[in-house]
């Protein structure tokens, strides 16, 4: 019954296509010839037909060839009409027309008869297609067809890669088919003047051919190979120094975001903020809250996180001074507990009001993805913005800390608090304005972290040690010192991690901040003159 | 003798009466009532006085050093974790061939990690004097080599604690390794006996918790001889200001670090006494998170007061248990709200608030304190 009632349907919507599909018949009659020889044509000739698609220059060729090499090229018995199967599993396959486009539903396959493809004329297609695509006239396209021939050259496309080198106005793709042909003349026919072309590429499998040449018998070829492996060599561990240094500097942009707030809290104010991990969360979740608020459109909503991850730390920082670290002024340790109270308090009521488990964050698409710097080496994109980000925020700093009148309240209430006041200053007006900042960075940095690491509760406490240890060692007042020493922090733990693993380079990390407060107490850059002595 | 002085002192007679009170209240209702009667104190809760007693002469430890030198350690979780697994590797190396893959010395969880023999730091552990023995030198070790390097270079306040929670922090982070060779995330549990008594049977539970009730005894008594003694005076006087001290002619560090080590010392101790009656040891016991909460009974209690570091170590714990057990999420905010309303609210603690003591009313005001203002 089932059945009947397909075969019925789908003669129904046949039926119903017909007139289009005789208009677009006569506008194609060109196109269908040629599907219909390369479906009616036997084994041998077909190779021949195939070979007339290629080089008809229509657009739609290679959608052809390639739908034909994978068994989807096909023709409707009734109408004679080509087809290309965009679904074949089940008993009834989608289709599209292979001459419009335009989708034509579902077919019972036994309607269908699909154009016969055998292995052999399946390896000239690939070597058809990409030539197809070596000629197509966008160049992007045309580059990326080429880096795709590397390693992939067999002795057919040989021949043809010379004349097509010669046609080829863009510079990075003759490059690219340049070396292409040369892996292959190197591998297949150990090529000395080929071997001199790879010397210096980072292709993979141009180092593969190489070291299959350095294997060989000829004593020239060996030698040229192996030099042209050094040579390899030498670049890739430049490029891999490349890599850690960026690694490096992208933990170290992180770890001087999420310090920097602190710099002004326990650097300029000397106030021991435990709870500025958890500002650093509440910015995070800002973002994430965002994105909620602004469903599918997640970059205007990382933007206008931004400032809204500033303004809810900054104004969670002016409570928290307000309700417990003015009462405790001067007595740091005191501070230092009660503040870790609060950061208690605001982990359980994240944990409480959202929820226990880690939340997404949605990266927008421009910043997903990455920039390819060469064959070796490519930088993602998200980092690359932190890093940016971070570099932004401090310069923002370092205007208001030295250039406004905020900056010149805050410098001069540290340095001399009774002298400020008596100079008409309202100290603690400046407390907090100062802790605000510093709370506002501190959400800035969770907007930042949202974008490369989980959203979570527990995502303050991970940054809490690190943070003070960067103020700690780059100099406990200096905006450059934590500038620095962030940076430096975070390279030094990414040349480790190779070496001994991820856990025991931060431990190695820490040890060294020990060691070096042995010999520098107060830091890269200790604070000078009389506000030093407190 | 300075060790003797103390049980003349009228507040140790004091505390040292109501703890062998306690303990021997504690020993009756266990044993000489039935189960089933009312005021019967079961082995689970022996047990769990035990475990506070452990706490408190941590939190007795802590305020050593917190209390009477003004170092404020976040990181003594670290040497209770140490003596506490050095007990462990004990423990551990009594298990024999009992474990579940009956290897005679190898641990259960080395011979899941398909090690072929004890690493080197695992002998001598199957022998109790050793492991006794490191219980206080695998602590002391590590506060002497910490405490020289940072009181040389007069590393103090907030410094300091900063330093010694990133102390504690990385071994946390070392001992989560596998490679470690101290059993990684889950640590060292499965014990069977001590010293020959199984661990499983109640006497030996109500032994473990006598026994801690009288370490804890003797460490007050060792604290209480401390700082009454010369020494005691020179490290108030460290506390109170350091530079003052140094320009009198005394050698700040050496006493900073003496009184640091014993301090680390007895936290071993209370670790190793911790471990079997819980039965188990992992890295959580090295987490800041810890090492702050013992600081919160101190600062509960009564700061530099010793008997404040026990009531308050006590209070909390207790609160903990009825809390956790009865609405596990409002821990953190009733352990958080502690914090805040102790600090600002409460800074001599319970046994300011109580028994109004004349001479800790001095360390409110100290030098060091306005200094830091500035």
């Amino acid at each position: 019954m089932g059945v009947i009632r397909l075969l019925s349907q789908s003669l129904l919507v046949c039926s119903l296509l017909w007139p289009g599909f005789a208009q677009a018949q006569v506008e194609d009659t060109e196109a269908q010839q040629l599907l219909t020889a390369l479906a009616d044509s036997s084994f041998a000739d077909k190779q021949a037909v195939v070979n007339r698609i290629a080089s008809s220059g229509d657009e739609r060729a290679r959608g052809w060839l390639e739908s034909f090499a994978s068994n989807k090229l096909a023709r409707i018995e009734a109408s004679g009409q080509f087809i290309i199967v965009t679904d074949n599993r089940g008993r009834d396959w989608t289709v599209q027309s292979a001459l419009t486009g335009e989708n034509l539903g579902e077919f019972s396959r036994r309607d269908i008869d699909t154009v016969r493809v055998n292995n052999a004329l399946r390896g000239e297609l690939e070597d058809i297609l990409s030539v197809i695509d070596l000629k197509s006239p966008d160049q992007s396209s045309r580059l990326s067809a080429a880096r795709a021939l590397k390693g992939s050259v067999d002795k057919a496309l040989a021949e043809r890669v010379p004349g097509l080198i010669d046609t080829e106005q863009s510079e990075p793709v003759r490059a690219a088919l340049t070396e292409a042909l040369a892996i292959y003349r190197v591998a297949e026919q150990g090529d000395l003047a080929a071997v001199e072309t790879l010397s210096g590429s980072l292709n993979l499998q141009a180092r593969a051919a190489l070291q299959q040449a350095m294997r060989g018998d000829d004593p020239a070829l060996v030698a040229a190979a192996t030099k042209a492996m050094d040579s390899i060599e030498q670049k890739l561990t430049l490029n891999r120094a490349a890599e850690t240094l960026y690694f490096g500097l992208s933990l170290g942009s992180v770890l001087v975001l999420a310090a920097i707030g602190l710099a002004i809290t326990f650097g300029v104010m000397g106030v021991i903020n435990m709870a500025h991990g958890e500002l650093i969360m509440l910015g995070a979740y800002t973002t994430w809250g965002m994105q909620q608020l602004l469903p599918g459109q997640p970059g205007l909503a990382l933007i206008l996180s931004i400032p809204a991850g500033f303004l809810v730390a900054a104004l969670a920082g002016v409570v928290i001074e307000r309700t417990v670290i003015q009462y405790l002024k001067g007595r740091p340790l005191e501070t230092l507990l009660a503040t870790f109270g609060v950061s208690l308090i605001l982990q359980q009521l994240v944990r409480t009001v959202v929820s226990p488990l880690n939340r997404t964050v949605i990266t927008p698409e421009w910043m997903s993805g990455s920039v390819m710097i060469n064959e070796a080496l490519s930088l993602t994109l998200n980092r690359l913005y932190v890093i940016g980000f971070a570099l932004v925020v401090f310069a923002g700093l370092m205007l208001i800390m030295r250039k406004t009148r905020l900056g010149l309240d805050v410098r001069a209430v540290t340095q001399n608090r009774t002298m400020a006041r008596s100079m008409g200053i309202k100290a603690t007006r400046v407390d907090i304005l100062t802790f605000a900042l510093g709370s506002g960075v501190a959400g800035l940095a969770g907007v930042a972290l949202s974008q490369i690491t989980n959203v979570g509760p527990n995502l303050g406490q991970s940054y809490i040690i690190d943070s003070f240890m960067v103020v700690v060692f780059g100099g406990v007042g200096s905006l450059w010192g934590t500038l620095l020493a962030g940076l430096t922090l975070g390279t030094i733990n990414q040349l480790l991690e190779p070496w001994v693993g991820a856990v025991l380079a931060k431990i190695l990390v820490l040890v060294m901040i020990i060691l070096f407060i042995q010999k520098r107490p107060r830091g890269l850059f200790p604070q000078k003159g009389r506000a030093a002595e407190g | 003798m300075w060790l003797t002085r103390p049980l003349a002192e009228r507040s140790t007679r004091t505390f040292l009466g109501v703890l062998f009170a306690a303990l021997a209240v504690v020993t009756v209702l266990h044993l000489a009532l039935p189960q089933d009667n009312a005021l019967h104190v079961s082995a689970y809760t022996v047990t769990l006085l035990g475990k506070y007693l452990c706490y408190a002469l941590l939190a007795v430890a802590v305020d050593l050093v917190w209390g009477y030198l003004g170092i404020l350690s976040l990181g003594h979780g670290a040497f209770f974790a140490l003596g506490g697994y050095a007990m462990g590797m004990y423990l551990m190396r009594q298990i024999g061939d009992r474990g579940t893959y009956g290897d005679p010395v190898l641990p259960d969880f080395m011979v899941f990690l398909n090690w072929q023999e004890l690493p080197w730091y695992w002998l001598g552990f199957d022998m109790a004097w050793f492991a006794f023995a490191m219980v206080l030198l695998a602590p002391g070790l590590l506060a002497l080599v910490f405490g020289f390097l940072a009181f040389r270079s007069r590393v103090t306040g907030v410094y300091l604690s900063i330093i010694t929670q990133a102390l504690t922090f990385a071994l946390m982070l070392a001992f989560f390794r596998n490679e470690m060779g101290f059993g990684g995330n889950n640590g060292l549990t499965d014990f069977r006996d001590l010293l020959g008594f199984n661990l499983r049977t109640d006497a030996t539970r109500l032994g473990l918790f006598l026994a801690t009730g009288v370490a804890l005894a003797i460490g007050y008594v060792i604290c209480r001889g401390i700082v009454t003694s010369k020494l005691g005076r020179v490290s108030v006087a460290c506390r109170d200001a350091e530079a003052r001290t140094r320009f009198l002619g005394y050698r700040v560090e050496r006493v900073q670090l003496f009184v640091f080590v014993i301090s680390a010392m007895l936290a071993g101790v209370a670790g190793a006494l911790y471990v079997p009656q819980v039965g188990i040891i992992n890295p959580s016991e090295f987490s800041p998170l810890f090492s702050i909460e013992i600081v919160v009974w101190v600062a509960l209690g009564g700061r530099a007061t010793l008997y404040g570091a026990v009531i308050g170590a006590v209070l909390v714990n207790y609160a903990k248990t009825v809390l956790t057990g009865v609405m596990p999420d409002a821990w953190l905010f009733a352990l958080g709200g502690l914090f805040v309303l102790v600090t600002v609210f409460l800074p001599k603690g319970i046994a300011g608030l109580v028994f109004k003591p004349k001479k800790v009313a001095a360390s409110a005001h100290n030098p060091d304190s306005q200094e830091a203002t500035k």
